[in-house]
């Protein structure tokens, strides 16, 4: 395993470059480009790419942490921050925009949580031991995995691919001191030219943790198992199968800043797939794949004191889908074609045990088995020039929301009489991107326009809390389609060893989906302040801009850098919720023989612009200071790599803007991982 | 090429999401008229009988929709022109009263005939109600006189209120719909009377009652989109809107005013004030 950022997963940097750059900040730790073989080079140009580990050598002395949880790989990305509800399952954030905002997939594959209260994003229900790395586009670059105005998180699962390797495996252990995280996982891989098996199992549990200060945070424990098989098999030299199964399941997750834990949180994730070279002579790498998957969550309150009333929150996710495309190339042209549809159920209920045990139980659908249809055509065409390219792009969907439940159908007609069962969208996305080069800088620069649908909380939410802002909040079906216009810049100036990058992006975002207070509507949670309605502002804009660099200042050390300062306000000027304030990242990374060490630093200034309106309080500024050191041994031709580090040095209690209801973050925090690795 | 054609297919089946029909054709059948009613009591005359049904398993306190059938013996038909009209009395020990009922129609069944009866109160050992029948048979006046008991709802929940008004006149409002509460706004229904003396209860026209619907377990909370009751001559029914957001127990907190507007009972829900004095009482 391995964990560094790489900017392109494109062969070489020249090509690298064409789109790279164009949003995030920086240039980080390792500017380690993937050398794909030319055949499986795959046009969806990437803003960045984190890779999480290579099916060959481990490459542990690149990764600061190596077992550290998906989400803390995530967070280490330069274009994605996490909105944190406690110690697991972090919310993915990116150009100031959540989940509704981004299309996010596992190996292709949608899958949506099934939790009304976003305790469970789709990025928990994998773990860093079966993923090889997470592809992440800009705004409409995301737009291959789905209808997106935010971007696109693709999580690549780890697969062996037909190479000659045998037999190998691997074991891995880690212990964090301040939760007291235990870690253990392995994995056992045969693969040869015919046939290749992949299986992985991973299993971590972790108690509270405490703030800095010593300060423990209660509720903020979690346990989880993931374990996961892909197999592949060769029909014939151009074709070939492939199966995946990915079961994950987290128990006793604790959420510190919501009002509920949860007691259980399962996926059961599948896919089979076709792969061809080539089809009808011209187009390549024909891929096919076909998937379900199903999620379970169990919110449970019955470990938290004083609750007002205890209540049970199942919620049920299920969904099956499809994806087939196609690669066509020219002299000039490298076109990507893809279908792809995905029908999604989702299904929420909410029983409350009154305190008066004569009275019947409270029951509600929180979301009343809402069924989504989609299928898209995306399509894109890279054209490449002497020094520069252009890639055009485009998805165009047909989307449908049904109310299968009629207990829930009658429910909202409670607020909107006038209610269809099903509503229809057209949804079209187009973008355009450019770049070019002179001596050693790097232009890119694109505009595009894409569209959304509201997602089943937006749409037909029925009574969800949201502890941020203490409100209860109601979809509404009728919603308008969200879109946004988008414009992005990037300029990079590079040398061997020195670069400096500079983003920005602008989102003008019509119809702006967000909660708004109705005064006249009584809540339903006890101590809740008052009524939102998910309502479209007549448009929102969001700006994102960051400076990056990288100084190589000896073979042995090398100097990373990042600042990034976003902004984002209503059509009123009213600050939008969940933006950063001004953030920085810097670390000088040692490696030589073997042995590697680090020490970073990661701060953010106080947050001016924010919202008491959403719930938002001053979150003031902080600092904190990292180290790490690893050395890696060969005993017997096998690999034993040891890592050591130590989180938050200072013991700096603090919390940053996307902590939910400012719970603190760890304070210092010691961690060791051994991994041993045969060959 | 095989493996192609397969491929697409699963691809097509894939994308032509099965979309299922639910309408079912109702094809009209012969119903029985009586079906789903309880029978609660049946006189036994010479050459006929004369039943009486009801939803509920025995009469109650509050609003009670009869029906009643006559059966002629001698040709084994039920009959339709028999005129029937009743009068409900309260045999207590210091006074006698009636209740507020409605006149006997026949309803779409032409030997079925149906009205309601709000009852005030319960029978016990030593009071009594009793319900006089009056009707024709083959030309010829009948009578029956029929001692009912009338219980407490089993559920004890409150569906009935007798009050005086802040106009010193005595009300007596009941629950009708919803039966069968649903989370959704429902169709709701109360009919109010008021005693002009112990035998006279003329219904009550063209005043408005208010809804707002509480759990009071959950923090008081309430609900939206609630209407009015409001008086329809054609049913002679006050209806409205009652907006249930979930199951469990729900208070109707109701307020009664007279045409011009007066409140003559009941009391807005205030943080202060958690109910009104004038309320239904709801589980389902
Ligand atoms: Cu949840
Ligand atoms: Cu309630």
């Amino acid at each position: 395993m391995k964990a560094f950022i790489s900017v392109f997963p494109v062969k070489g940097m020249r090509m690298g470059c064409v789109l790279g750059v164009v949003l995030g900040g920086i240039l980080t730790s390792h500017v380690n480009a993937q050398e794909y073989p030319a055949d499986s080079l795959k046009l969806i140009n990437l803003n960045e790419v984190i890779v999480i580990s290579t099916a060959k050598q481990l490459d542990h002395q690149k990764q600061r942490k190596p077992l550290s949880t998906l989400d803390e790989f995530l967070e280490s990305s330069r274009s994605i921050k996490m909105v944190k509800r406690g110690a697991y399952a972090w919310e993915p954030i990116m150009n100031d925009m959540a989940s509704e905002r981004l299309a996010i997939t596992i190996d292709g594959m949608q899958i949506f949580g099934a939790c009304t209260d976003k305790m469970d994003p789709i990025t928990s229900y994998v773990d860093v031991s079966n993923l090889s790395e997470a592809q992440i586009g800009s705004g409409q670059q995301g737009a291959a995995f789905g209808n997106t105005i935010g971007g696109g998180i693709n999580l690549k699962l780890d697969k062996s691919n037909f190479k000659s390797t045998g037999w190998t495996g691997s074991l891995e252990s880690a212990f964090e001191s301040n939760n007291a995280m235990r870690v253990f996982g392995g994995e056992l891989n045969y693969s040869d030219k015919q046939f290749y098996l992949n299986t992985d199992a991973i299993y971590r549990k972790a108690d509270n943790y405490s703030a800095g200060g010593d300060e423990e945070v209660q509720f903020s424990q979690f346990e989880k198992y993931n374990f996961s098989v892909n197999a592949g098999y060769k029909l014939a030299e151009d074709k070939s199968v492939a199966a995946t199964l990915i079961y994950d399941e987290a128990k006793d997750v604790g959420y510190p800043a919501l009002t509920m834990d949860v007691s259980l949180a399962r996926a059961v994730i599948g896919s089979v797939s076709f792969n061809q070279d080539t089809l009808f002579g011209n187009l390549s790498n024909w891929e096919s794949k076909l998937y379900y998957n199903t999620i379970k969550h169990t919110m449970d309150d019955t470990k938290r004191p004083d609750v007002p009333i205890h209540m049970d929150m199942p919620g049920w996710s299920e969904t099956a889908g499809f994806y087939s495309q196609a690669n066509f190339n020219s002299a000039q042209n490298h076109f990507l074609f893809k279908m792809d549809g995905f029908y999604n159920k989702s299904y929420a209920e909410m029983t409350m045990y009154p305190n008066n045990s004569n009275e019947p139980l409270m029951f509600m659908l929180t979301w009343p088995d809402v069924r989504t249809k989609d299928v898209g055509f995306y399509a894109e065409d890279h054209i490449q020039f002497k020094k520069a390219s252009l890639k055009l792009s485009t998805r165009l969907a047909y989307h449908s929301n049904t109310v299968a439940d009629d207990f829930g159908l009658n429910s909202l007609k409670i607020f909107y009489p006038e209610m269809q069962k099903t509503n229809t969208r057209f949804l079209k996305s187009f973008s355009v991107q450019y770049h070019d080069m002179w001596k050693d800088f790097h232009f890119n620069t694109g505009v595009s326009y894409g569209e959304r649908a509201p997602s089943v909380s937006e749409g037909y939410g029925f009574y969800l809390f949201n502890s941020f802002d203490n409100h209860d909040y109601i979809g509404d079906p009728g919603l308008n389609t969200e879109s946004s216009t988008d414009v992005n810049l990037s300029v990079t100036f590079k040398k061997p060893i020195f670069e400096i990058a500079a983003t920005a992006n602008y989102f003008h975002i019509y119809n702006y989906i967000i909660g708004v207070v109705d005064s006249s509507l009584s809540t339903m949670t006890i101590g809740a302040e008052g009524v939102k309605i998910y309502t479209n502002l007549a448009y929102a804009q969001l700006f994102n801009t960051s400076l990056s660099g990288r100084y190589n200042i000896s073979n042995a050390f090398k100097w990373t850098g990042q600042i990034s300062y976003h902004r984002g306000i209503d059509n009123d000027g009213e600050n939008l919720p969940l933006i950063s304030p001004v953030s920085y990242r810097s670390a000088i990374d040692f490696y030589k023989n073997q042995f590697s060490a680090s020490l970073s630093v990661d701060g953010a200034g106080e947050q001016t612009n924010y919202n008491a309106a959403y719930g938002e309080t001053k979150t003031a500024a902080y600092a904190t200071l990292s180290a790490s050191f690893g050395k890696r041994f060969f005993v017997n031709e096998n690999d034993l790599f040891v890592k050591a580090g130590i989180e938050n040095l200072l013991d700096t209690k603090y919390s940053s803007y996307t902590d939910w209801n400012n719970i603190p973050r760890m304070g210092r925090n010691f961690y060791l991982t051994i991994s041993y690795s045969i060959n | 090429m095989k493996t192609l054609t397969y491929i697409f297919t699963i691809l097509f089946l894939s994308v032509s999401f099965v979309s299922c029909s639910d309408d079912d054709d109702n094809t009209p059948v012969e119903v029985n008229p009586v079906e789903g009613l309880a029978m609660l009591y049946k006189v036994e005359a010479a050459d006929h009988t004369v039943q009486f049904y009801s939803e509920k398993q025995n009469l109650e306190v509050g609003y009670n929709e009869i029906y009643i059938r006559i059966k002629d013996l001698a040709g084994n038909t039920y009959v339709s022109d028999a005129a029937p009209s009743w009068m409900p009395m309260m045999h207590m020990e210091t006074m006698e009263h009636s209740a507020p009922h409605t006149s006997l129609n026949n309803t779409e069944e032409s030997s079925v005939y149906k009205g309601h009866i709000v009852f005030q109160m319960p029978s016990n050992e030593t009071e009594y109600w009793d319900l006089t029948l009056n009707y024709t048979l083959k030309g010829e006046a009948k009578q029956e006189v029929l001692r009912v008991t009338v219980a407490q709802p089993a559920d004890g929940l409150k569906k009935t209120s007798v009050f005086t008004g802040s106009d010193d006149v005595r009300y007596i409002l009941a629950y009708v719909n919803p039966k069968e509460p649903k989370v959704a706004v429902n169709d709701m229904q109360a009919v109010l009377y008021k005693m002009e003396n112990m035998m006279s209860f003329p219904v009550v026209e063209n005043y408005t009652i208010t809804v707002d619907p509480r759990m009071p377990g959950m923090g008081n909370h309430g609900s939206p989109n609630n209407e009015d009751l409001v008086y329809m001559p054609s049913s002679k029914l006050y209806n409205g809107k009652l907006s249930l957001t979930m199951t469990g127990y729900w208070k109707i907190n109701l307020k009664l005013l007279n045409a011009n507007g007066e409140v003559l009972k009941g009391e807005d829900v205030t943080e202060a004030n958690p109910e009104s004095s004038l309320y239904f009482e709801l589980e389902f």
